[in-house]
């Protein structure tokens, strides 16, 4: 019987292309980036970890917004400062038929640091970790090193695999899908890297069931491929919905749209790490200057008074996007809720500007990637256009992000635009990352390629990150964010939106993250 | 190995009025006369561009953001100016974005190509008066050259080095040198037997003389033949690089890469963006083609009747 | 002769070396692939571990020596992004550039022996002048270009075919081909279409001038007085005598298509070879480079072996010994 089934849904693939009949289980959707393996510990990569939640599942889920909800483990409560419990959820199984326990956990905590080659390890998640002691079959407890508030948002990234995978599980046997084995809604049938994925649902599945039986999970990076799938029917869903198809899509009757503000954050920064003079800053004249103008808060403050986010969110993310003036969205944990987005003001601009020396303004080069980040080449541009009006005459050059990245890494640039996806949910990642002065011992300031340096922010920002009290600690969030926006530390332009395309009588539940689950589309009533 | 007729075109036997006579001739095709002009168009309007044209698109400062992917024919709200074939999403007049691009284009494609005609036709000079091993020597790294298609050659260079107008005319120089020493190698190896330099070498005048002051003005024709061709290629495969995002960066933006950035918006019905370089690429690549096959005609004696 | 294949296999096996310590160079000079690949959110200490798991601690030559030991073992290295050999990946690929190549020779014989012939027989016919000048156009035109106008009309406009993609596949000898489905054909024929273009021009140009080569000669003329019919002498004896240029030339471009899939595979968003290197140079996966590389100048060092073979198998007057 389950075999006929199969060959069934083989055959209808095979003669369709799979898609969707009004009554045919098949959901076919179109991620934008490709996941690189179906091994859930190899690469901490967003698209990785979004097929993960598929097949895997993780101690602690996340809803729509980002925040915290039971996943494996029905709760979780901090035992003491350096100790976390999680309560297991019972009468969960495998996709191959063994019952979910602490064991499994203990497991796979332990064989995160084990996977080989990772680029990206999920040690990150894990490091804090010192040991696992298994309580009972449905009670694990973690202590820590240091305290670790933040431990259960770290659990939602690390997806949890049976023991009996056996002793270092190898990458290849999960892309051969013989070690493709969790307890989440669905089970891998099918791995084509830069292609597809087919999936068929778990009906042991311990959440609600899916409506799907089957799920082609195509990946398909090129933008106007991915918008012209969905309107010739060749897919059911597509994500990142490319933002110069927006307007005529938004009004084609073969296309429902869905969107949520993201966790991504878009920022300029200004290199901090010079003293006397700037690489791609002159005089007016195009003298050499002695003094690095960003050193002056002014400056700062000026040059983010004079970009009008409203429009590039208006014009260039074709309302994609929102403006902001902080790292997160309304509704997040930690969000400042009076700290409005600086609008534009040419006048006052050119007035700090004066007053920090620089009547004539200067001139400079802003750099950004030209492949990364959505209309990143784009933004640059309106930017440089802004800046320029407010009287510092801006050249822009778009590189692409293999030597972008490396070059901002080592300082190179007077100033340059980026994103930040910041997958807490809350403010202690960008503020720790990118606001934090940079220190490699204590894993600080990693992406802060500015060398911002405030010893007094630096405090505030660790004494709030080591509060386990949650409102305690989303105050003194609140109260480092609204320092670190004071000082301009870095200017924040706008928050990305996720938007998803999908056939009319379609409808999914637009997420923060950026994730397509499967699972989490329905039909329309 | 696959020598095609056009590089090993040696000059037809000298004639009273060389020059008269090829003009007579180049003209007998109507097609022909028309593609030169269109060529010396082209290239005026690259030189003139930041005289004539309406906007300097590179200057931020001139551009507006409100004026984005205007259609053809309308105006800035701003500025009041006269957008004939529309705008980008930066409100950068397309009109002045093409001629700015065939600058850029033309400047790549013609630069490229002279340096290497310089360093090929010196190489094959050198190899066909040198003989012996440096002539196996230099002709073994043309064939190795050539048996690798320019495209992949290209890609390799820029993945390197990165985006930027200096990298991709290095790239297009290290594609090209090797055809113009064969060509200058196989029509020097013709007029090294000829009676003048018989002469020449018995009046025991230098050998730097010899080569440059004799056989070069005579290998010229077919060194010019190929110089035309690969000029339209280099213009072809800057544009194709630019296009594949390794070409020159956005801020100078050559034709392709106008092409590559309003192809995007061709879905949203915004065609003007990538239509109008378009149709500038292909005319100018179209022209310089029928340019360099009237030449051939011309200056290859075998095709006479 | 075997000292002229030993010769020939030394100096292959020299350029493959060169070519290694180029590419090796030239791929280090590029970036850091750590910091395109690692988590953005990833800390010091993270960094430094990726940097160590992928063995880009070392130093430069110790990197390259590990790299040639395992290439003489045949193991090009693992790719960083999908921790698969990197020998396998462009396995797995190959099978999409190869039909889409093959599908590329096909067309432009099927397509450009007739129109040739045509403007051969019929040259001063506005047809022949058209097909001719035609033919400028399918050299002059960049194929990137076509290929975004190939989509917006049949795709876009119209609506008659797929516009990017491999579409379904089907399974033979283990491989998945496009060809095998209906759907895999639609999607091929835009792409396939663009990459012949080039090609369709070189045929019917040599298809052309072969046809006026050969018409005066007297095996025609004598042809035609025995009165045989127009149709044969053409169809039979004059395509016979041109057929092996045509087919050695084109034999030749398969290398140059599957080099020049690169463009058209971007264009197309089609999962070949030529996509996943401009893929792999996105993300500096070095093993990936590296070894598509390594199997682009073997098959081109084959391709050029076997084309000196043929010169002399064809043509005796050109001796191996004097081709040094």
């Amino acid at each position: 019987m389950r075999k006929m089934r199969w060959g069934a849904a083989i055959l209808a693939a095979a003669v369709a292309g799979a898609p969707v009949q009004a009554g045919a289980q098949t959901l076919t959707l179109a991620v934008a980036a490709a996941p690189t393996s179906v091994d859930p510990h190899y690469h901490n990569l967003g698209p990785n970890n979004a097929l993960s939640m598929h097949i895997y599942g993780a101690l602690v889920d996340t809803d729509a917004a980002a925040k915290p909800r039971p996943g494996l483990a029905l709760s979780w409560r901090a035992v003491d400062d350096t100790t976390w419990e999680f309560k297991l959820r019972p009468g969960v199984t495998f996709h191959d038929g063994a019952a979910f326990t602490a064991e499994d956990v203990a497991y796979t905590i332990a064989r995160v640091p084990t996977v080989k080659n990772s680029p990206g390890s999920f040690l990150l998640f894990t490091r804090a970790v010192t040991g696992v002691q298994v309580v009972d079959p449905l009670t694990v407890r973690m202590t820590t090193r240091g305290v670790t508030p933040l431990l259960p948002v770290d659990m939602t990234q690390v997806h949890i695999l049976p023991k009996g995978l056996g002793a270092e599980p190898a990458t290849e046997d999960f892309n051969s899908l013989k070690h493709a084995i969790g307890a989440g809604p669905f089970r891998v049938t099918a791995w084509r890297p830069s292609d597809r994925a087919e999936l068929a649902r778990n009906d042991a599945y311990w959440g609600p069931k899916p409506h799907w039986e089957r799920v082609v999970y195509r990946m398909i990076p090129n933008d106007s491929a991915r918008t012209s799938a969905l309107l010739a029917g060749d897919v059911d869903v597509i994500e990142a919905v490319p933002t110069q198809d927006l307007a005529k899509l938004r009004t084609d009757k073969r296309v429902a749209m869905a969107e949520a503000v993201s966790l991504r954050v878009a920022y300029l920064m200004l290199d901090l790490s010079r003293k006397d003079g700037q690489p791609f800053v002159q005089g007016p004249n195009g003298e050499a200057l002695t003094t690095n103008p960003f050193q002056d808060v002014r400056v700062r403050r000026a040059l983010s008074l004079a970009i009008n986010r409203q429009l590039i969110v208006d014009r260039v993310m074709e309302g994609a996007a929102v403006p902001t003036g902080q790292f997160l969205a309304p509704g997040s944990f930690s969000y400042v809720a009076d700290l409005e987005p600086p609008k534009q003001d040419l006048a006052e601009a050119r007035r700090l500007l004066a007053e920090a020396g620089y009547p004539n303004g200067f001139r400079m080069t802003l750099h950004g990637p030209n492949d990364r980040y959505v209309n990143d080449e784009k933004i640059i541009q309106a930017i440089g256009q802004m800046w320029s009006r407010a009287g510092v005459q801006t050249k822009v050059e778009a590189i692409t992000w293999p030597s972008f990245i490396g070059r901002a890494s080592k300082q190179e640039f007077s100033a340059f635009f980026a994103a930040w996806g910041i997958t807490s949910g809350e403010a202690s990642n960008p503020l720790r990352a990118m606001v934090a002065t940079f220190d490699a011992q204590k894993g600080m300031g990693s992406a802060n390629r500015s060398r911002y340096s405030n010893p007094a922010l630096d405090a505030v920002i660790e004494r709030a990150s080591a509060i386990t009290d949650d409102a305690r600690r989303e105050q003194a969030l609140i109260d480092a964010t609204r320092q670190a926006m004071a000082d301009v530390a870095l200017i924040t332009l706008y928050q990305q939106k996720n938007i998803w395309g999908m056939k009319p009588n379609l409808r999914y539940v637009a997420r923060a993250d950026e994730a397509t689950r499967a699972a989490d589309v329905s039909v329309a009533p | 190995m696959s020598a095609t007729s056009q590089e090993a075109a040696p000059m037809p036997p000298k004639q009273e009025t060389p020059f008269r006579r090829f003009i007579s001739e180049y003209s007998e095709s109507p097609v022909a006369v028309v593609s030169f002009i269109v060529v010396v168009l082209i290239v005026a309007i690259a030189l003139l561009a930041p005289w004539i044209s309406p906007q300097d698109p590179y200057d931020l400062a001139q551009l507006d953001i409100m004026d984005g992917r205007q259609p053809p024919g309308s105006r800035s709200m701003e500025t009041g100016l006269f957008f004939w074939l529309g705008t980008d999403d930066q409100g950068r007049d397309m009109l002045s974005g093409i001629m700015y691009g065939l600058r850029i284009s033309l400047g790549v494609g013609v630069g490229s190509a002279v340096i290497a005609c310089i360093i090929g036709s010196a190489l094959g000079l050198i190899a066909a008066f040198a003989g012996g091993k440096v002539d196996t020597g230099i002709m073994r790294l043309v064939d190795l050259q050539l048996s690798f298609p320019a495209i992949l050659v290209a890609l390799m260079i820029l993945a390197f080095l990165g985006k930027g107008v200096m990298n991709v005319m290095l790239a297009l120089v290290i594609v090209e040198w090797a055809r113009f020493a064969r060509t200058a190698r196989s029509a020097a190896l013709v007029e090294a037997r000829r009676e003048y330099m018989e002469a020449a070498k018995c009046l025991a005048l230098p050998q730097w003389r010899l080569v440059f002051r004799h056989m070069l003005p005579n290998c010229m024709p077919p060194i010019i033949v190929i110089f035309t061709i690969l000029v339209a290629r280099s213009i072809t495969l800057e544009a194709t690089l630019s296009f594949l995002g390794l070409g020159v960066p956005i801020t100078e933006p050559s034709l392709g890469l106008l092409i590559a950035n309003g192809y995007q918006y061709m879905l949203s019905g915004k065609y003007w963006i990538s239509f109008y370089p378009g149709i500038a690429l292909l005319v100018t690549i179209m022209a310089i083609n029928l340019v360099g096959d009237q030449m051939r005609d011309v200056l290859n004696p075998r095709l006479k009747r | 002769m075997t000292t002229w294949m030993l010769r020939r296999l030394i100096q292959a096996a020299f350029v493959m070396l060169v070519m290694t310590v180029i590419v090796f160079i030239g791929v280090n000079v590029i970036g850091d692939p750590v910091e395109i690949l690692i988590s953005p959110e990833a800390d010091q200490a993270e960094r430094a571990r990726a940097v160590a798991a992928l063995g880009l601690d070392k130093p430069l030559w110790e990197q390259y020596w590990r790299f040639l030991s395992g290439a003489l073992q045949g193991d090009l290295g693992r790719s960083f992004v999908f921790n698969e050999p990197a020998l396998k990946l462009i396995a797995q690929r190959m099978p999409a550039t190869l039909e889409l190549a093959i599908t590329a020779v096909l067309l432009s014989v099927i397509i450009g022996i007739p129109l040739g012939l045509y403007a051969g027989l019929k040259p001063n016919s506005i047809g022949g002048r058209i097909i001719m000048g035609g033919s400028i156009l399918g050299f002059s035109l960049p194929t990137f270009w076509v290929g975004l106008m190939l989509i917006m009309v049949f795709a876009v406009q119209l609506g008659w075919l797929p516009s990017t993609g491999r579409g379904p596949t089907r399974e033979l000898f283990g491989v998945h081909w496009s060809f095998l489905t209906w759907d895999g054909l639609r999607h091929m024929a835009l792409p396939a279409l663009n990459l012949a273009l080039g090609n369709i021009a070189l045929v019917l140009r040599l298809t052309r001038a072969g046809v006026r080569e050969n018409l005066p000669m007297d095996y025609v003329k004598f042809a035609r007085a025995k009165g045989i019919s127009p149709n044969r002498v053409v169809f039979v004896h004059v395509l016979k005598n041109i057929l092996i240029p045509i087919v050695t030339v084109v034999g030749l471009e398969i290398g140059g298509l599957i080099a020049f899939a690169v463009v058209t595979e971007s264009v197309f968003a089609w999962p070949g070879m030529g996509k996943l290197i401009i893929d792999s140079i996105n993300v500096l996966d070095r093993p990936v480079i590296v070894a598509y590389l390594m199997m682009i100048v073997l098959l081109f060092v084959v391709i050029n072996l076997i084309v000196d073979l043929l010169y002399t198998v064809l043509d005796p007057r050109v001796r191996l010994e004097t081709k040094e």
